[in-house]
């Protein structure tokens, strides 16, 4: 018993090492854990608003809480931190210009990399099938 | 031929990718601010130490000004600190200062200490005009123009090269314009 007690103390005391927030739904909720996990934390620049325990994080989940409090949608919100803090901001980055590289890049790499295995495959297999001719002979 | 050669290439490409990367990594933690080229966000702020005295973004208008982005418990600051108040000293630019998510009597407490080289101070202590800023980190310096555009943004401490290279040559630009 006192063992679940402290399981318990240790739980709540995890929950609440962020700031408590109220949602109006769970939807909402859920609408607010993804639009954070999807923004990075521009102090600790590899950590999402989400997670990072920065004092910029916490007034930014706090202001994205109030703009959800107030109906405001996902777009608004994403706009509202753009304008301030530039595309860096989105894990998600948009597609355009000065994007196009790192959306491209990935996929051109995977297509060099399956022709060259193609090639790869085709030549060996020819061999083989070049000395199975010759032992055959 | 080419597959014999096809290592060289690779390792020549790999290298001037890492060449690249050493030379944009002492620069990549600064973003480069979306807020260059606009209007600089409204707002409306109590002095620093003079809390009854509100002062506006509009109330700015007519004059640049170098709107720097400090806080009494940020380390960079105090490094920053000579070269602020050499600049401001020099009269080449008003020097105003946006006391950034801090203690009101910390930071009074640091200017006494230190010196005050800010014109005044706007006291930002929830750091909500630092969120319309764009700021992340302090110390951050906004250079903006008579006209209220921001026209350059330092991020970290501000040096004599930048207030060369960035501050002076774009003041000059801006009065030639005036």
């Amino acid at each position: 018993m006192k063992m679940f007690a402290l399981v318990l103390i240790l739980l709540a005391s995890a929950a609440l090492a962020q700031e408590p927030l109220v949602f109006d739904s769970p939807e909402q909720e859920a609408r607010y854990i993804k639009l954070t996990t999807e923004l990075r934390c521009m102090v600790c620049q590899n950590q999402n608003l989400a997670d990072s325990d920065a004092p910029l994080a916490q007034d930014l989940r706090k202001e994205i809480h109030g703009m959800m409090q107030a109906g405001q949608s996902n777009d608004h919100i994403i706009t509202f931190l753009v304008d301030r803090y530039g595309d860096f901001v989105l894990y998600r980055p948009a597609m355009k210009g000065n994007t196009l590289a790192l959306w491209l890049i990935p996929g051109v790499l995977l297509g060099i990399g399956g022709i060259t295995v193609f090639f790869t495959v085709r030549g060996r297999n020819r061999k083989l099938a070049a000395q199975k001719q010759k032992g055959v002979s | 031929m080419i597959s014999r050669l096809l290592p060289i290439i690779i390792f020549l490409a790999l290298g001037i990718l890492l060449a690249f990367g050493l030379k944009i990594a002492d620069h990549k933690t600064e973003i480069p601010s979306p807020l260059i080229g606009k209007q600089m966000p409204a707002f409306s702020l109590p002095l620093l130490g003079q809390e009854e005295s509100l002062v506006s973004d509009q109330d700015l208008l007519g004059q640049p000004f170098l709107l720097n982005v400090w806080a009494s418990w940020c380390p960079t600051c105090r490094y920053e600190h000579p070269v602020i108040t050499d600049l401001a000293e020099s009269g080449v630019v008003r020097v105003i200062g946006l006391n950034y998510r801090d203690e009101a009597a910390d930071a009074q407490e640091w200017l006494r200490r230190f010196g005050n080289p800010y014109e005044f101070s706007l006291a930002d202590l929830s750091g909500r005009t630092g969120i319309d800023f764009g700021v992340y980190a302090a110390p951050e310096s906004f250079l903006v123009d008579a006209q209220g555009i921001i026209v350059f943004k330092q991020i970290g401490a501000m040096t004599p090269e930048v207030i060369e290279q960035e501050i002076i040559p774009r003041l000059q630009a801006g009065s030639k314009v005036q």
